[in-house]
């Protein structure tokens, strides 16, 4: 029996059966099980901040600034609306592949090949928050303030600042979080239980900072 | 008694867990490249209105379901821990229909007691490098 091949009503059956056998709920290592209930906290955090910048949005009567406008760079001559928050897109989704398949050669525990895959993930999400370093000193160069811009609404920048400060915070804690569990790896710490599964958890960690600006694309850069 | 005939196939379900094929994982990988890249596109390509916020909303929304479903294995996962994690954020739309709710409300009321100034158009943006007392 394997999880996916389960019908609904089996699925029912198992939910019953898990809650109710007097033992242990979830059949995960503990840690997993802390991790995500960590994210789902974190879920909370986030949508707290995106449902106060519809409120702002959908209360400001000043006009709000295009983003794709704003977030423009002048690539050969012309300007190329979004373009940098396109690549910094492009570089999260190449790293939560990368991480995918770290997570995959954990169930080997082949450490080569984790260390070298945690280590590229941490490399791109080292570059992600470089690019917004560049994105918010080139905004500030151009008088963008948690309190005004001079482009429109003034909820703009705090909206901007808070939102993105906030992921990056993530995504540094992320590639520290990466490096120290990949070395961790490569000096063989997780042999001595034969329990790779922090690899996994880890891997929940960098896919949700990835979900998260999957929303914070679509709703604050795109909308 | 009935718990050796539960607790056996829990454990050969743990073993098998992490053994999808690699081509899932690639699957999704370049899927989630191809959408964003529509995403993207959207923008590009201006589109305004209906049309903009269904694409994206749809886009990212399936995005977000591969990321969760495959890269994060909520789809091999059991129920008990599918439904303690995604039950709780449903929560949320509350908090999201209050706030449009009350959104509306307080657009209502500035406009009614401050006035709409007459900058209401968007601005189109001109970028200044330097500009650091605009404000």
């Amino acid at each position: 029996m394997s999880g996916d091949s389960l019908t609904l009503s089996q699925h029912g059956d198992t939910l019953v059966e898990d809650w109710v056998s007097d033992k242990e709920t979830f059949h995960v290592p503990w840690g997993k099980v802390m991790m995500w209930i960590f994210l789902v906290s974190d879920t909370f955090i986030f949508s707290s901040f995106l449902v106060g910048y519809m409120n702002v949005r959908r209360t400001t009567t000043d006009p709000w600034p295009y983003p794709s406008e704003v977030f423009a760079l002048e690539l050969f001559g012309s300007n190329v609306p979004l373009i940098l928050i396109a690549i910094m897109t492009f570089i999260l989704i190449t790293s939560s592949g990368t991480m995918a398949l770290a997570v995959r050669y954990a169930h080997f525990k082949d450490k080569k090949k984790i260390f070298v895959l945690m280590c590229v993930t941490a490399a791109f999400g080292a570059s992600f928050v470089g690019m917004q370093a560049f994105e918010w000193t080139k905004l500030i160069s151009e008088g963008v303030r948690p309190w005004g811009n001079p482009w429109g609404a003034p909820q703009f920048g705090s909206v901007f600042f808070m939102v993105t400060g906030f992921h990056g915070l993530h995504v540094s804690c992320g590639v520290i979080y990466l490096l120290t569990v990949a070395t961790k790896v490569l000096k063989g710490h997780y042999d001595v239980k034969g329990d790779y599964s922090i690899v996994e958890i880890t891997g929940l960690y960098w896919h949700f900072v990835d979900l998260v600006w999957v929303f914070i694309f679509a709703f604050f850069y795109l909308w | 008694m009935e718990n050796v005939e539960t607790q056996q196939p829990v454990q050969a379900q743990e073993d098998d867990e992490q053994q999808h094929p690699i081509g899932v994982y690639l699957k999704v990988w370049i899927l989630l490249f191809v959408l964003s890249f529509f995403s993207y596109m959207v923008d590009y390509f201006d589109f305004q209105g209906m049309l903009r916020w269904t694409l994206i909303i749809t886009f990212m929304f399936l995005k977000a379901g591969f990321i969760v479903a495959v890269f994060m294995h909520m789809m091999w996962e059991r129920m008990a821990l599918i439904t303690a994690i995604l039950g709780p954020p449903l929560l949320l739309l509350f908090l999201i229909g209050f706030m449009i709710s009350e959104g509306f409300y307080v657009f209502g009321t500035r406009v009614d007691y401050m006035g709409r100034p007459e900058t209401a158009e968007r601005n189109h943006v001109v970028h200044e490098e330097g500009a650091e007392e605009a404000h």
